[in-house]
């Protein structure tokens, strides 16, 4: 019982700072893949007069992922007011192209401005549709909701690192007078931190066991990945080696930082 | 006779304004018996703590086991400190570590082996009647208990220097008895150096002792 009360206030901020350091990373790749699911789905329409060198213009501009020649068909019979075939054919040549550009990656707003550019360089595009409006305001919805899933973890992680502040003075103060003891029988230095580094490392063990099996649940959780899929996206909730590593670095430095303030803060009383 | 004390000149202090000790002049045999008595807040704990190295002099030499303490290193410190027992006048006992880990405490510093740890915090436990009280922690203890502790802990590993400061100070006369046999026993066996501050020289004491007084912040022999 003691020795849980010793842990538990440690364990307890760790926790908490790898629990919104992991949400965040899962916002992060929810968003990522949303963007490549927005990209798939995202087009421009280009108007040219002439047809499109469809290499060199890939090769040229390397966000494009495919450029698709929409068949003018569509157009010409929503002008089929009797009109003869002959006719037909010689408006199908002299009316411009149309194509369909599709993207490597959803684009900020300045990159899809820098492209429409570009592709107006060529004299032969007459018009280039970005549907500018649309993606404005997805684009922005997308930044707004990952400022704040970032907003809200860093006041997490933030009032966490006060909270232990408050609770170091208490430790300090605890572990003091041992490593005073300790010092007036003679104990060398390291032997006199021994214990408290090894506390550290054990409670930044407890937390990462904690967080481990917290989202290990989440990842293999049913009800997790059903959100995912109702937004036609999956995301990686937890990498169980590279998230992994992540949060035990995080939770030992933390944990192995603040040890060193309190054996580095201690004076020895007279 | 080899010296494991000699104190030149020896002035304490805390703060400039007030000396506690005032250039002392004294030498303790090594394998005596010493009383340190004096009014309280005459400076005996004080006294103590400068020779294990907690209080720097502010003038003069002070030479313990043959170690000068001004301006030691804290790595030469560490060592000479090994080798004292230290009973403190506030016990300072480690509060989340239980009685026998307390009581081992100088073992483990000083390496010695796990099985030869044990058996000598049973027989110490056993010595100061705790042997029931091994695996509570200090603040369930009373006072007197809490003290006998804290002998048993100066003697763990055979220090060649024990300072004590007040040892029966909250002791009934049956326990204060106890902690005399101890510190004669340890004093005739091992030829331990023993300086005892205390109210009250016992009566029943049966060794060759020396007496030495502090008064006006001055430290003088009674004969
Ligand atoms: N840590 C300290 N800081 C400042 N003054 C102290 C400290 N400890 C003791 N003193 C003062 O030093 C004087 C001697 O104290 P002390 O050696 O504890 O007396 P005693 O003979 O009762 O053991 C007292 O006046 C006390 O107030
Ligand atoms: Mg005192």
């Amino acid at each position: 019982m003691k020795s849980f009360k010793n842990h538990i206030s440690l364990v307890i901020a760790l926790v908490s700072i790898l629990f919104s350091l992991q949400v965040f990373t899962i916002v992060e790749r929810s968003i990522d893949a949303y963007k490549e699911n927005l990209a798939q789905n995202y087009s421009l329409v280009v108007v040219s007069q002439k047809t499109l060198q469809k290499k060199e213009l890939l090769d040229k501009i390397t966000t494009l992922a495919s450029i698709e020649q929409l068949s003018p068909d569509n157009v010409i019979k929503k002008l089929n007011t009797g009109i003869s075939k002959k006719n037909k054919e010689l408006l199908k040549v002299t009316l411009p192209k149309f194509y369909k550009l599709q993207l490597k990656i959803y684009p900020t707003p300045l990159q899809l401005q820098r492209l429409q550019k570009e592709l107006l360089r060529y004299p032969y595009i007459v018009k280039v549709e970005t549907f500018s409006n649309t993606h404005d305001t997805t684009y922005k919805l997308l930044l707004l909701f990952k400022n704040v899933i970032f907003i809200l973890s860093l006041s997490i992680v933030l009032v966490t690192i006060l909270l232990i502040f408050k609770e170091l003075r208490i430790w300090q103060f605890k572990h003091n007078e041992r490593m005073s003891i300790m010092g007036l029988f003679g104990a060398p230095a390291w032997l006199r931190s021994a214990v408290l580094f090894r506390l550290a490392i054990v409670d930044a063990l407890i937390a990462f066991g904690i967080s481990f099996v917290i989202f290990s649940y989440f990842s293999s959780s049913a009800w997790v990945s059903e959100q995912f899929a109702n937004i036609g996206i999956s995301v990686i909730v937890f990498d169980k080696v590279y998230d992994s590593l992540i949060m035990l670095g995080v939770s030992m430095t933390v944990s192995v930082l603040l040890a060193s303030f309190i054996v580095l803060g201690h004076k020895e009383e007279v | 006779m080899d010296k494991v004390i000699i104190a030149q000149n020896l002035s304490l202090a805390y703060s400039k304004d007030e000396t506690i000790i005032n250039k002392a002049n004294f030498s303790i045999d090594s394998g005596s018996f010493v009383f340190v008595t004096g009014a309280s807040g005459s400076g005996k704990s004080t006294l103590l703590k400068s020779l294990y190295g907690a209080l720097k002099p502010i003038e003069g030499s002070l030479v313990v086991g043959g170690v000068e303490l001004c301006g030691i290193s804290s790595k030469k410190l560490n060592f000479l400190r090994r080798h004292l027992g230290i009973v403190f006048q506030d016990y300072k006992l480690v509060k989340e570590w239980t009685i026998e880990k307390n009581i081992m405490l100088p073992l483990i510093i000083n390496g010695y082996e796990k099985s030869i740890t044990q058996s000598q915090v049973d027989s110490l436990l056993k010595h100061v009647k705790l042997q029931h009280q091994a695996g509570k922690y200090p603040l369930e203890l009373s006072g007197g208990e809490q003290q006998r502790v804290a002998m048993a802990r100066a003697l763990a590993h055979n220090p060649i220097l024990i300072l004590a400061d007040e040892p029966t100070g909250n002791l009934d006369d049956y326990s204060s008895q106890l902690i005399w046999n101890l510190l004669e026993g340890a004093h005739e066996q091992l030829k331990t150096t023993v300086i005892v501050v205390t109210h009250h020289i016992p009566e029943t004491i049966k060794i060759d002792y020396k007496h030495y007084h502090i008064e006006f912040g001055d430290i003088h022999e009674v004969v």
